[in-house]
This record gives C-alpha cells, structure tokens and sequence, in this order.
C-alpha cells in the first residue's frame, strides 16, 4: 500500500510540473503574448508597453524560470481587470465553487447510484429502461440549455427559485448558500448523475455474473445478503473512481452554469477573464484548477487502495 | 467407413456450400437484424441521418435565408403562441432571423466539426497509439506520459483557454478538438495492442516469420475497428456538445454563422422573454446527441464481443 | 446403502442469439450415500451444466430446464431439486449439498476474507452467533490442513496461495457437513503434487464426514484413484456408467474404449499416440441418433437413424448403445488378429 501511494505521490508531481509547463506555453501559443492581451484598436506603443511589464520581451528560458518561481510561491501575477493578484481572486472565488460542485455531487449521489442500482440488480425490466434513460439523458441534454429552460420554468414562471445570483446565510462563520444553489446545482449535476446511474448499473451487471456469486448462491445465502455483502462490496470500489473523476469535473466544468446564474465561482472568473482579455488571469485560474483536479485524483487513488483489499494487502 | 466423408457434411451438418452462401449476403441479414433486435439501434440511425440530410440538403429544406435580417418581424414567436405567425414555425430571434431555418444551416456547423475533428483525433490517435503499442520502451513511456498529463488537465477550462487564444474560426474548432481528443484515441488503441501482446498475438505470428506490415494490417487493425469505431462515435457527439458549449460562450465560429452555440448565446440574452431563441436550437443539439448516442450504443453492443470473435 | 439423488431424463437446453444448444440430453444417474461416483467427459459434454442445474445454479436466461426429475431423499423426504422455490432451495445449497468449483481464485470473493466467507454459511444454516463461527472456521481450516488458521481467518483470497486457496473452498463447502460434496474439476488449475494432496485430502474427510462426493472431471487418473463408480458422458448424454474397476477392465461404450486406449501407459512402448478422430458434435440440433457415431469404429447404419438405448451389460454396468455392441466389439477384435 505504502508504494501504491508513493507512486501515486510523485506521478501527481509530475503531472503538476507538466501542467505549469502546459499553462506557460499556452501563452505563447500564437509566438506574442502581448498581442493577445491588448484590444483590437491597441497601438504598437501600447502592445510594447505591455511586453515589457509582463517580462515577454526576456528570453524564453528566464520567462519560464520567473514564471516556475512566481508558481512556487503562488505569485501569477496581478490581473489586468481587476488590479489585484490573480491568486488572490481564485481564493476569494473558490468556495462559491466548491459549494456549487459539491450541492451538484449531493444530488447525483442521491438520485443517480439508486437508480444504477436497480437498474443493474433488475436488467431488462423497467427499473433497468429508466437506469440506463438516465445515463442517456444525461449524455445527451447540455448542461448549459437546460440551466436556461430551468431558469424559464422554475424562475420565470413558477417562481420558485431566483434567476440568478448566489444568496447567503451566515451560519457558524461560513457562508451557506440558500435556495439560490438548487437550479444551478441542477442543472449542472445532470451528467454526472448520468454517469453514475450507467456505472452502477454496469457494475452490478458485471459482478452479478462474477463466479464468486455464483459460489455464494451455492451456499445457499439469502438474496439479500448476496446483494449487500457480496455484490454492493465490489461494486462499491471502481464507483469511489467515478466519482472522484465526476467531482473534479464538476470543479472544472462550471464556466457555462455560473455564466449563466451569474454565481460568483472560478469559473466565471475564468469566463470574464477570457473576454476581457486578461490572461494572465486566464493562465492562473487554469493552473490553479489543473492541480485540484490532479490532488483530487490523487486522493480518489488514495481511497480506492484503502478500499480494495487486494491492493490495500500487497 | 469412408462414405460418411462423402457425405460432403462437415461436423455441424452444414452443408459446406451454403456456408460459402453466408458471406455477403448474411452479413447484410445479420446487420438488419441485429438492428431490429435493438430497435434502439435504428431510432438513433434514423435520426443520424435526418441530421446529415438537413445538414447536406439545407438550401432545399430551410424556408428561409439565415442570414436575412429583417427588424421589422424580429423576435416573433413560435406559430402555437398568440402572436405566432405560420410563416416562421419556430419563430424569429433578435434580428429578425428565421429560428428553424437557422437550426437547418446550424446542423452543418456541429456535423462538420465532429466529423472532422473525429477524423483528425482517431486518426492520427490510431497511429500514434499504434507506433506506442507496437514498438513499446521508452517511447511508448513518454508518450503515454504525454497522454496521462493532457488526460488529467481539466478540458474544458484548457479548450476555453485555447479558443480564447486562437480567435473565433470554424478551422480553429475542428483543429482545436481534432487534436485535444488525440489523447482518448491514443489510448485506447495503445490499450488494444497491449491486450493483444499480452494474449501472446503478436508473438506467435512474429516466430512464424510474419513481417511487420503484414502483423499490422491482417492481425492489429482488424481486431481495432470495433473499439475506434465505437469511441469516434461516442467522441462526435461529445464534440458537438463542446462546440455548442464554445459558441454559447462566443468562442466558436463567428457570430453570424448560424451555429446552435450561437443561437443559444444570444437566446441566453432574451431568456426571461423570449424562451423560443434558446429553446429550439437546444433542443437540436439534444435531438443530435440522442441520435448518435443511440447508435453509438448498439455500435458497441455488436461490434465488441460479437465481430471480435468472429475476425480472429 | 442408501439413496441420496435420483436424476432421470434431465432436458436442459440454452436459448442463445445464434440458436438453441441442447446442453443436457436425457441425463440420469443416482447416487448413494458415502459413495464418490465420478462423471468423466471432455469440455462441452455437460458435466458442469448438469451438476449447476441441481442446485438451480444455471443463469436462467438462457438456460432452461426443460423436462425431467433430480430427486433428493433428505431425512425420508423426496424433493425435486429442479423445481424448488428459492427459499425452498437455499436450505439445501451448502448444507445439504456442497459445492467446490474449479478455480478457487474466482469463485471466492475478493473483498471478504476467507473467515467471513466461511462463517456466513455458518451463521445462515447453524444458527452459529459471530464468534462460535469464527471459531467453528478456524476448526474447518485446520481440518483441510491450513496451518496459521487462527491468523488466516482475516486474510483475503489474493493472499494465499493456489492449492491453499482449493483448501479454503473445499473447508468452505464442507462448513456445514453436507451429505453430499459436488467437485467441479477441482484439481485441474493446480500442479500435480498439489493435486496428489487434495485428492488425499477428499479422502480423508469423506471418511470422517461419510459423505457422498460427486467428482466432476477430464482426467482418467484421478478417476482411478478417487472414484466407486464412474459415468462417462458425451454431448450431453450419459454414455456408459460402470463400477470404477469394471470400467476399466471391460470398458464397453465405443467412447469409453477409446478414451481408455488414448492414454499412454508405462512400459508400453508405441510410436503414435491413439486418438479418437473426429471432434465432438455442437449441439445445435436435437440429437436424433447417436451423437458420437460419426467417430465410431463400430458403426453401422442404425447407429446414424435411431437414439440408441441404455442397456445393461453387466452388474451395475450399463451403456447407451445398441444392443449387438458387445458382438461388434468381438467381431472388430477378430478382424485385428
């Protein structure tokens, strides 16, 4: 176990070095970074002005050190827009999206493995047509379009919820968000219970017909001992997987659902700083999300090899 | 004794010229059924193509020029509501534009990317895959740590970042998907040769002196149409999905080419009144992502086990 | 001794997509109590399938049991395995009758230690509470030779090894001192020393237990070594049940020979190996003649008409074959000299 996590450990480490090279070369994609930066009515004066108080007119192997050095000390710089440190802004956002992904979780967790669950435990009866009509639909509804006829229906008309914007309470010193979460936590949690009603169900599939179950019946074990102690227990272990990749896809996929209810997350950072240009902003933000979603991973191996015992034991 | 050989009967009865029969004609037969076994199938063929039909035929089947402005109707209803009219079905947006002519033309947008940037991404993912798989090493390390690090970074935040980069161009899309889902293919073709090496395929016909070539093309690759097929399927409709996700966040193809993305950026605008803009161009890109998904699934259900079988 | 399973005409067949198979055609055998009948027969003859369909093992989509009986006689009772409820059957799978499967690494599961899998049938069928099991568990792993057994009980399957894993199976089939054991090939995955140990092993505890083994498997040797009476079986059929030494001693199933004959003996010395031509039939259609014919040195053509009978052709001996077989055998016999 010990060398399952150590490997693990050091591979998250490359992986985050690869990403700072990645998120730095993005930049000089196009060979001039400045002229990204500027608008379109610039002068060359001011694209000059701009390559020299970002440091692009130094070679490039400095550029990167000071780049690597600035990331160490979480230094990406100072946002154009906002005149404040680009790290600075990701903090203050981050919670609003970590709120949004984890309420999103919540609901798939709740309604998605259920039903992969009797979907799988029940093939080709209905409870299966409905498992596997979840997976479809959420593979095939965007997220984006069903926030928008949410917000027609639930706001608009029924007035059930607000069209937008992220309303708090203070409870215990943490801001808690009220009703203003459900639509967009809704709309953007669709997918992910999608795929975790179709990988549930698949699971289950899969080990009913496993030859250790067979063996149980031969025991003579009730069925609902099977299903529990037999079935749920390995079907349970590739599903903590799932949805920790799920989780950082929620964390990074957000742009589109609080553009739309305007929810003051990273990824409306990230969206307001791609249309106004600022990507130094840009760089940050995708650096930062970058690594959540490697130390998540990271600690979804981490509770997959605690939960399985034939890596947990040797 | 020996008249039992003569029977011309091998051991399962058959005769052995009808098995010859079975050939192309069967393969036609066992296609159509299998399709009908799973209806589902042939729903999400049926509605594939409707969308290659609208997307090739659209000057036939649109009622209007997309691109025709015209204020003076400009934000008209869809016909069932009270102030809809016959003359635009699902009514007009901002400026005057047919929605359901706009929705036609936006097909050709979402079929040319995913198309296009499936082909790009399996394409050169099959080969790269391949080279990885087959000659193993240190290469096979470094590429699939290439793999591994651009499979980890959040895609969609990466995508946004490049389009950003890039500015706003049909070509840009397709080469923006077309190379950033390289990865998956590399993989899972990398993923195939390795489970053949390790079932001892490409040994055995390496000690009978099979060349290189002839290991590649007559072993390899047959046994990879299944798995590839299936994934670009499924890719396709994940791009149209994540070029509509671009557009509605205008960074996809310029903003007067009808695109669903598009339409539902500027829908979004209008949302609390006038829901049709958005709505429809949605429900496009559903009806599309049903239709492939749909065929994607019974491509996988009968080329997977089934076919793998049947071509070793 | 006294009757333990009656099985008569057993019809089994599989609805598949490609077509019908006709797994099990007309099985039949009994079993008595202490007494360790072993069924022999090559992959796809149906040992499996037949002994899976007593327990109600068989996945039913596509299997179905068409027709027939397999009757057990538990405390004076005779009930019909096949069509029990499940609650009904439940009480005799792992108490009544045990099951070993072949490949112990598979058919254990890989998330429970072997303690737990052990004592779950215990509490189920005994009654036991959780530590009057464990410690009953450490008994059983003793008794099948598991040294360590107290610190075992926690480990997982991936841990032991090959043949103590089979001993896991075996003590955990054995749990609840079952009248009857049922082994599917439960040596075969394992190296020959190990083999010798576990067939001893059976030995041991069928003498301590006294109960009836049903021995499933494609090697003659064990057979001769393990066995009281032996079947063979062919495309679904049983083809010729005999006690072990008159099986080998006056084999008289055409299949039987041949099987005997193939194997190379010591001392003997030839140049080419005996097989038997042909390969067997794939069951796609009802069998309405005899299914092993077409590799039969002593057809003629009534043999490709009519399902040929079992006869009997000795004490307990019985055959399905017609009923001049024994004078073909002796006319072949003559030809040769």
């Amino acid at each position: 176990m010990k060398r399952y996590i150590i490997s693990r450990l050091l591979q998250a480490i490359a992986l985050v070095i690869g990403v700072l090279f990645i998120v730095f070369i993005m930049l000089h994609l196009t060979g001039d970074p400045a002229s990204l930066m500027v608008s379109r009515n610039a002068s060359p004066e001011d694209i000059e002005k701009i390559r020299h108080e970002f440091g692009f007119d130094k070679p490039i192997i400095v550029q990167f050190a000071n780049f690597l050095k600035g990331a160490f000390i979480g230094d990406f710089g100072m946002s154009l827009r906002y005149r404040q440190p680009a790290m600075k802004l990701i903090i203050e956002r981050l919670p609003a999206t970590i709120q949004l992904a984890t309420a999103a979780l919540l609901f798939s967790l709740i309604i998605g493995i259920p039903i992969g669950l009797l979907g799988g435990s029940n093939p080709n009866t209905g409870l299966d047509l409905v498992a596997r009509t979840t997976g479809l639909i959420g593979q095939t509804i965007p997220s984006f379009w069903l926030a928008l006829m949410l917000i027609v229906v639930f706001a608009v008309k029924l007035r059930w919820f607000p069209t937008f914007g992220r309303e708090t309470v203070k409870l215990l010193g943490i801001n808690f968000p009220t009703k203003s979460i459900v639509l967009p936590a809704f709309a953007l949690s669709l997918f992910t219970t999608g795929q975790l009603a179709r990988f549930t169900r698949s699971s289950v599939l899969e080990i009913k017909n496993e030859d250790y179950i067979r063996t149980a019946y031969s025991k003579g074990l009730p069925r609902r001992i099977i299903y529990v102690r037999h079935i749920l227990k390995n079907a349970a272990i590739p599903i903590i997987s799932i949805v920790g990749v799920q989780f950082s896809y929620l964390l990074s996929g957000s742009i589109y659902i609080e553009t739309i209810f305007s929810w003051p997350g990273l990824g409306q950072l990230l969206a307001e700083a791609v249309f106004t240009r600022d990507f130094g902003l840009v760089q940050a933000t995708a650096f930062f999300t970058s690594v959540v979603v490697v130390v998540l991973h990271l600690l979804t191996d981490i509770a997959y090899g605690l939960a399985d015992p034939r890596i947990k034991y040797r | 004794m020996d008249d039992k050989k003569a029977n011309n009967k091998n051991v399962t009865g058959l005769m052995i010229d009808e098995e010859k029969k079975k050939g192309i004609f069967y393969f036609f037969y066992y296609v159509g059924r299998l399709l009908w076994k799973d209806k589902t199938g042939l729903v999400g063929l049926l509605i594939f193509l409707s969308v290659i039909i609208s997307a090739v035929f659209s000057p036939y089947l649109a009622p209007y020029d997309p691109l025709k402005q015209n204020l003076k109707i400009s934000k008209t209803p869809p016909v069932w509501y009270k102030n809809g009219s016959i003359h635009h079905i699902f009514g007009t947006d901002d400026l005057g534009r047919d929605i359901l002519s706009r929705i036609i033309y936006g097909s050709r947008v979402s079929l040319t990317v995913g198309f296009f940037g499936v082909l790009i991404a399996s394409s050169l993912g099959m080969i790269i895959g391949l080279v990885s798989g087959y000659v193993g090493g240190k290469l096979d390390s470094v590429i699939m740590g290439a793999v591994n690090l651009i499979l980890a970074l959040p895609y969609l935040v990466f995508v946004v970042f490049i389009a950003a980069i890039l500015g706003r161009s049909l070509l840009n899309v397709i080469l923006i998907f077309g190379f950033t889902d390289i990865p998956i293919f590399v993989r899972v073709t990398r993923g195939e040769v390795m489970q053949m090496r390790e079932e001892g395929f490409i040994e055995a016909a390496q000690s009978v002196g099979a060349t290189t070539s002839r290991i590649l093309f007559k072993h390899i690759i047959p046994n990879l149409i299944g798995p590839i097929v299936t994934l670009a399927t499924f890719e396709m409709s994940a791009m149209i999905f994540y070029e509509s996700g671009l557009g509605f966040l205008g960074l996809s193809v310029p903003p007067s080419v009808p695109s669903w993305g598009n339409m539902l950026s500027v829908g979004r605008q209008y949302i609390t009144i006038y829901p049709w803009i958005a709505a429809y161009p949605g429900l496009a890109i559903v009806y599309t992502g049903l239709g492939i998904n749909l065929l994607g699934d019974w491509l996988r259900d009968v080329l997977d086990p089934r076919l793998r079988r049947a071509k070793k | 001794m006294g009757k333990l399973l009656t099985v008569r005409d057993l019809v089994i067949k599989f609805y598949t997509f490609d077509g019908v198979i006709h797994a099990i055609n007309g099985m039949f055998f009994d079993l008595n109590e202490g007494e360790t009948l072993a069924i022999v027969g090559e992959s796809g003859s149906g040992k499996s399938v037949t002994m899976k369909s007593l327990l109600q093992l068989l996945p039913s989509p596509p299997a179905k049991i068409e027709s027939g009986n397999a009757y057990f006689y538990r405390n004076g009772e005779k009930v019909d395995l096949l069509y029990l409820s499940e609650s009904e059957i439940n009480k005799i799978r792992g108490k009544d009758i045990g099951f070993v499967f072949q490949d112990a690494l598979s058919a254990l599961n890989p998330v429970l230690s072997i303690g737990r899998q052990i004592t779950e049938s215990l509490e189920t069928h005994m009654g036991l509470d959780k530590k009057e099991a464990r410690e009953r568990a450490i008994e059983l792993l003793e008794s099948v030779g598991i040294t360590g057994a107290r610190q075992r009980l926690y480990a997982y399957p991936h841990q032991f090894s090959g043949g103590m894993r089979q001993r896991a199976m075996i003590a955990i089939a054995i749990a609840c001192s079952p009248k009857i054991v049922i082994a599917d090939e439960p040596t075969t995955a394992l190296d020959v020393t190990i083999q010798a140990q576990i067939l001893e092993l059976f030995k041991e505890i069928q003498k301590k237990l006294g109960m009836a083994i049903i021995w499933i498997t494609h090697d003659l040797g064990v057979v001769a070594r393990l066995a009281d009476r032996v079947m063979v079986m062919y495309a679904g059929q049983p083809v010729e049940v005999a006690p072990v030494e008159e099986l080998y001693e006056n084999p008289i199933h055409p299949y039987t020979i041949g099987l005997l004959e193939a194997l190379p003996k010591l001392g003997e010395k030839k140049k080419k190996l005996t097989s038997i031509e042909g390969t067997p039939p794939d069951m796609i259609e009802e069998p309405h003649f005899c299914q092993f014919a077409s590799r039969c040195r002593f057809a003629n053509e009534k043999c490709f008409k009519d399902n040929p009978p079992i006869i009997s052709v000795g004490k307990d001996h019985y055959v399905r074959c017609f009923e001049d077989i024994t004078e073909r055998i002796k006319v072949q016999k003559v030809k040769t000299v």
